[in-house]
Parts: structure tokens; C-alpha cells; sequence
């Protein structure tokens, strides 16, 4: 295994999976509609109430995140099962954990993509104020996408492939999720606020950990869930 | 794997009379333990006789744990060695661990409602085991819906390790979330009047979760050694298992 | 069913299959399959519909893991190395295989790097000439027809030059062009010290092809009704064993 070689196996693997996709666009579309979606329910469930809205808004952001995002997974390996290319796929030479590695990028793109169109659309709706530590709030973005997205990835390897697929993911994923669920939200809404208590520092650092340790984990048992 | 009929390996019956002394002493230790508790420890200042509910509810949520532990080390042996009993062994754990859990959140709910009128008391310990269910919920659920054995260990497997990874880190956040957000707190469970009950308990437990997962452990390897013979059969026969 | 004896020999065989057997949940695909090819021989297998045909290739190319049984690939052991052995194999399967909305030349560059190819851009052109799809290179695969299509599957083939080919129907969907590349793919393998299993029911389009014919019944190899089409090369290394009737099962013979 030379890392050249790998390293263009995953880069590969992520541009096919982009490439389809921004042909199709199929996906897209529905995953950012079914955000927005999310948002304005929430919206209505909640009340009008500006205050209240406003307090919960990471968190239901958040939840329109998971909610639309979970369609993207199983896509991503319906893209395999359709000409039958999975076959194909796991016949080249190289490591497997290359193929999660590219899935997992494309994934990334597409779920950042998403939050590019969502994030804005819940900043108007829930009368949101872009505060002064917008960076931060940016990098908490990032990483709670990078642990939805290598769980989601994963779990769909073993999902996708299964008779109850839309059942499954979610509850195989959604349980996984809960420490990046509450770190991200609370990150979010403690930086929108200004982060007055300096909690925002330790969800970081948690959804770094979180991060660390399950693409560590992933990438090591992936070899063990992917098959024809 | 033998293709032959005469590969059969004869049922473990030894297993029966050696674990046979445990069928016994689980109720009784039990017994024993709940009795030793309520003995000794006073009511509550607060809750009253309430609080003996903490000598299931605890144990019941240690041992949920104890499960899961052995359900991360079977899963990692399986995945090393290929060795379908550790996976059958994983299995059973988390039966048993899921009905601990199951145990735990019931008590855990039946405690709050007349401690703070309500159902659910969103406490760390509480929630924490919550997830932990569902974690367990979503491992048995994979394993019911593949149908193919060398699958469904792989890939059970990979779910236990991932899951079993995740509870410390929920646990973490959990507790860190209800620090930041004061609301009910769950019984203190280190003062020293309840803490000889909880310990004698919690071994009670460990006694009861080792025989229930031995015995459905047997019970796993019966049904497998059943599935393997009529494998043998069908590679021989027809073609097909009956 | 007792194994065929298996000769220590000093030639390392392109495959080898001992007892393989795969099951897929209840239904056993192979029961015990027993087969060697030797360098450059064409070994075509025949067989009813469901009899495991496509089983024996996917398990051969490591796409399918045995279940039962085990064997290798020059040397290389599919249960224990199948890394080892994928380099060496290329598997022509019913299905293309592609992605439908990338275009020929994106398929194959995706293939390329996929394998590691040192210049891929000429291994791409070469083969796209060779297959006779230059023209379609911009065209995306799912506008193309299954025989177009399979075209684009043989063109990866020819960059993998694969060393022992597992062919599934090869000869399907082509038209004379297609055949004849299929043909020349398996004279590159030959030459190259490697083998090729072709699974066909046209074994007329075989015939000139092929060095011998074996047949599958139910996931095991057994000898044809019909006489074999060419005798067994006189260097073939055999031993025919002896069969055994097991529980009422039909008897089979296993030429190694």
C-alpha cells in the first residue's frame, strides 16, 4: 500500500460520487428543500413566538441538519447498487477503508453544501444575529458535520444493504449521534449569545473527540462491514 | 466445516449440570441482597421508603453496562479470531443488557413520579441509560434484519464496538449538558447508609446477568450447532436447508 | 464427498478450488466445488440456470467469500490473502458495472486510478481504441445499450490486464467486433502465463476458444452427459477419484 496510491483511490472515489451527483442534482435539491422544510415546521410547531423560537433555534437547526442530511447516505451506495458497480468496486486492488474515506468526502461537500443554502434560511426565520465570534460558529459547524457525516457514512455501508434500509439508518445513526447533537447545539447557542459562560470552548473539544474517535473507528471496521 | 453427517458435535449437556449450582443461587442471592438492603438502610429523609427502589434501579443500570462491556470485548474477538461463538455471546449479552436497560429506565421512571410528579426527570444517569437502550435497540434490530450468520456477526460486530466506544462519551455529555441546565438531580448514591445495600446488590445482579447470559449463550449455541447440521445435510443432499 | 487427491505439483496453478462451497442464506450456490486450470489453458463452464455458474466466478475473483472450503489463485489463498489475489484477477460480471451518469472516459478514468495505473491517459486511450468507443468517450453510459456498455467493461478490462480472467457470459450481447475482442482479451491472458474461465451457454462461440469443458449441476462440478468437445490435453496432470453416494445424493465425478 503506497499512500500515493491510496490517497488517489479515496480522491477517485470522492470525485465519482460528486461528479453523479452534480449530474443528477436530484438529491441536492430534495436534501436543502426538505431543510427548509424542517425549519418551517418547527417554526409552526413552536409558536410565533419570536423569543421562544429564538432560544431554541440551534437546536432545531441542528435537527433539520440530521433529519434532511440522512437522505444523502443511502444515496450514496444506491449509486453503487444500481449497475451493479459495488461488485466492480471492491475488485480493485488497494485497501477498503479508501472507499469509506472517499464516500465519506463526498458526503462532507454535499452535507456542507446543504448547510451553505439552510443556514441562512434559519438565520431569517428565526431572526438570528451573525455574532462576533462567527468563526467559531463555523468551526462548530464544520466539525458536527464531519461526525454526522463519518457516522452516517458508516452505518449506511450496512443499511443501504439491508430489506428495512430507511428504518434502519436512522436507528442505527440517530442514538450515535445524541453527544454531537447536544455539543453542537449547545456550542451554537452559546456562541450566538456571545458565549457569555466560555462553555463553547469544552463542546468543542468534545465534538473534536467525538470526531477523532469514530473516524479512527470507522475507518478501521469499515473493511469489516462493506461486501457485495 | 465438515460436509458429513457424522461431524456432529454432541450437545453440551455437561454445560447444564455445571451452571445448574447458578439457577439456584440467583434468586436466592438476590433475595438475600434486597432483603440485607432494606435491613439495613433507614428511609430517606426525603423520599422515604421510596429509596429502596435504588437497590434494582442501580444494580439494574451497572450491570445494563457490564453488558455492554462484554458486548465491546466479544465483538472485538469476534472481528480478530472469526470466532462465530464470540459473536453468539455478543448476542446474548445484549438481550440481556437491553432487558437491564429496559429495567433501569421503568424503575428509574417509577421513581419520579412521586419524588417530582413527573415521568421523566431528565438526570444524567437516566438519560444516559435511555440512549444506551436505544443503542441496544438499534444492535438487536441489525441483527433481525440480516438474515445471512457470517454477515450478521461481521456486522453486528462493528456496531457493538462503535456503540459500546460511544457510552462513555454520552454519558460525558449527558452529565455535562444537565450541569449546564440545573434542573432535577437523580438520589445520591455514595452516602454511606446505602452503600453496603447498593454493593450487595450489585453483585446480586452480576450473578443474575451471568446465568441469563449463559443460559441464552447455550440456548445460541444449540440453535447454531442445529442450523450447522442441517447445513451439513443440505451440501450433501439437495441443495437446500429444510 | 471426498476431495479430489491433490497433487504437490511444482506449476502454480492460475486457480485452484478445493470443496468450495458458498451458501446464500439457505440456499447453498456451491456445494463442494473442485477445479484446477493450469497456465494458459480456456476452461469453459456450462451448466443449467442456477446451477452456480456466476457463484463460481464471483467467488474465484474474491467478490464473494467461500463459505466452505477454501482455494487459491497462483498461490495466493482466497480466504486468508484476498488482497493478494485481486490484482491478478479480472472479472467480466453480468452486470457492467459503471456508473450510469458518468461518460465512457470518466468510467474508465475512475478505473484507472482505482487501479493505480502509472500512465493512465494512454491506458485509457489504448483501450478505448481497442474496444472500438473512441467516438462514444464523451457519451455518458446510460445512453448507451447493454452491448455498448459491456464494450466499456471490456475496455477496463484491457487496462487491467488481468492475469486469470473470469468471464460471465462473454459472448452475450456482442456483436462479431465484441466477440472478437473478448477473444483477443483471452489470448493477451494466455500469453501472459495466466488462465480464463468462461462461463457460456453458446458453447459453439467457445469452441474455438476453449481447451476444455467442464459442467455445473446443482453447485458441484460433474462430468457432461455430451462427450467432451476436445480430449484432455495430454500434459494435463489428473486423477479422476472415486464417487460416493451420500444419502441419496446423485454421484459426481471430479476431473482435477
Amino acid at each position: 500500500m503506497t499512500w500515493r496510491a491510496e490517497a488517489g483511490r479515496v480522491g477517485a472515489i470522492a470525485w465519482k460520487d460528486l461528479t453523479a451527483e452534480r449530474r443528477t442534482k436530484a438529491n441536492f435539491n430534495a436534501v436543502a428543500f426538505l431543510g427548509m422544510l424542517v425549519l418551517l415546521l418547527f417554526g409552526f410547531a413552536l409558536g410565533p413566538d419570536t423569543a421562544t423560537v429564538r432560544g431554541v433555534a440551534p437546536g432545531i437547526f441542528w435537527l433539520a441538519v440530521l433529519f434532511s442530511g440522512v437522505l444523502a447516505f443511502n444515496r450514496s451506495y444506491q449509486l453503487e447498487l444500481e449497475g451493479g458497480a459495488l461488485e466492480s468496486l471492491l475488485l480493485y486492488p488497494g485497501e477498503r477503508w479508501t472507499i469509506f474515506a472517499g464516500k465519506l468526502l463526498a458526503n462532507l461537500a454535499f452535507l456542507l453544501l446543504v448547510e451553505v443554502v439552510i443556514v441562512p434560511v434559519a438565520v431569517v426565520l428565526y431572526q438570528l444575529a451573525v455574532p462576533e465570534q462567527w468563526p467559531r460558529l463555523l468551526l462548530v459547524l464544520f466539525l458536527g458535520t464531519v461526525g454526522f457525516a463519518t457516522l452516517g457514512t458508516f452505518y449506511a455501508a450496512m443499511a443501504s444493504r439491508s430489506r428495512a434500509r430507511e428504518v434502519l439508518l436512522p436507528l442505527l445513526l440517530f442514538p450515535m449521534l445524541v453527544p454531537l447533537l447536544i455539543a453542537a447545539a449547545e456550542a451554537s447557542a452559546a456562541l450566538l449569545e456571545g458565549d457569555p459562560m466560555g462553555n463553547a470552548g469544552t463542546w468543542i473539544r468534545l465534538l473534536l473527540a467525538f470526531d477523532v474517535v469514530f473516524l479512527a473507528s470507522a475507518i478501521l471496521a469499515f473493511e469489516h462491514v462493506i461486501e457485495v | 466445516m465438515e460436509a458429513t453427517m457424522d461431524a456432529a458435535r454432541a450437545p453440551e449437556v455437561t454445560r447444564r449440570t455445571r451452571f445448574s449450582i447458578l439457577a439456584w443461587l440467583w434468586p436466592v442471592v438476590l433475595i438475600a441482597a434486597q432483603v440485607y438492603a432494606f435491613a439495613i438502610s433507614p428511609p430517606d429523609r426525603d423520599m422515604g421508603d421510596l429509596q429502596k427502589i435504588m437497590y434494582v434501579h442501580v444494580p439494574a443500570a451497572w450491570n445494563a453496562f457490564i453488558s455492554f462491556f462484554i458486548v465491546f470485548i466479544s465483538s472485538i474477538l469476534y472481528l480478530w479470531k472469526r470466532d462465530e461463538r464470540h459473536d453468539l455471546l455478543a448476542a446474548s449479552a445484549a438481550e440481556v443488557g437491553a432487558v437491564l436497560t429496559a429495567l433501569t429506565l421503568v424503575l428509574g421512571s417509577i421513581w419520579g413520579r412521586p419524588t417530582w410528579g413527573v415521568w421523566w426527570t431528565w438526570d444524567a444517569r437516566l438519560t444516559s441509560t435511555a440512549v444506551l437502550f436505544l443503542i441496544f435497540v438499534g444492535y438487536l434490530s441489525l441483527r433481525a434484519f440480516t438474515d445471512e450468520p457470517e454477515r450478521r456477526a461481521r456486522w453486528s460486530a462493528a456496531v457493538g464496538i462503535l456503540g459500546a466506544m460511544n457510552v462513555p462519551i454520552v454519558y460525558m455529555s449527558v452529565r455535562w449538558w444537565r450541569t449546564l441546565h440545573q434542573v432535577q438531580s437523580s438520589p445520591s448514591t455514595v452516602d454511606s447508609p446505602y452503600a453496603w445495600g447498593l454493593r450487595a446488590n450489585a453483585i446480586a445482579f452480576l450473578i443474575v446477568l451471568i446465568y441469563f447470559v449463559r443460559t441464552r449463550y447455550a440456548a445460541a449455541r444449540m440453535e447454531r450447532e442445529a442450523e450447522q447440521r442441517l447445513d451439513a445435510a443440505a451440501l450433501a443432499a439437495g441443495g437446500y436447508n429444510a | 464427498m471426498t476431495a479430489a487427491p491433490v497433487r504437490e505439483s511444482a506449476v502454480i496453478l492460475p486457480l485452484e478450488l478445493r470443496q468450495v462451497a458458498r451458501r446464500f442464506g439457505r440456499r447453498w450456490a456451491l456445494r463442494g466445488v473442485n477445479l484446477q486450470v493450469q497456465p494458459g489453458e480456456v476452461v469453459a463452464v456450462t451448466g443449467a440456470n442456477g446451477s452456480g455458474k456466476s457463484t463460481l466466478l464471483r467467488v474465484a475473483s474474491t467478490a464473494v467469500t467461500i463459505t466452505a472450503g477454501n482455494g487459491s489463485v497462483f498461490g495466493h489463498d482466497l480466504r486468508r490473502r484476498p488482497a493478494s489475489v485481486r490484482p491478478l484477477v479480472g472479472l467480466l460480471g453480468h452486470a457492467p458495472g459503471l456508473y450510469d451518469d458518468l461518460t465512457v472516459a470518466e468510467n474508465l478514468e475512475f478505473a484507472a486510478r482505482m487501479l493505480a495505473l502509472g500512465s493512465p491517459g494512454g491506458a485509457i486511450s489504448r483501450a478505448l481504441e481497442l474496444c472500438g468507443l473512441s467516438a462514444h468517450a464523451g457519451e455518458r453510459v446510460r445512453t448507451l445499450s447493454s452491448g455498448w456498455q459491456r464494450r466499456v467493461s471490456l475496455a477496463r478490462l484491457w487496462m487491467q490486464t488481468p492475469k486469470l480472467l473470469l468471464l460471465d457470459e462473454p459472448y452475450n450481447s456482442f456483436d462479431d467486433e465484441g466477440v472478437a475482442i473478448v477473444n483477443r482479451l483471452i489470448e493477451e491472458a494466455r500469453k501472459r502465463g495466466g488462465a480464463a474461465l468462461l462461463v457460456t451457454h453458446s458453447l459453439a462461440q467457445a469452441a474455438a476458444i476453449m481447451d476444455r469443458r467442464v459442467t455445473l449441476r446443482h453447485g458441484v462440478i460433474e462430468e457432461g452427459l455430451l462427450p467432451q468437445l476436445h480430449d484432455a490435453p495430454a500434459s494435463h496432470d489428473g486423477a479422476r477419484s472415486a464417487a460416493r453416494r451420500v444419502a441419496g445424493a446423485q454421484a459426481t465425478l471430479e476431473l482435477s
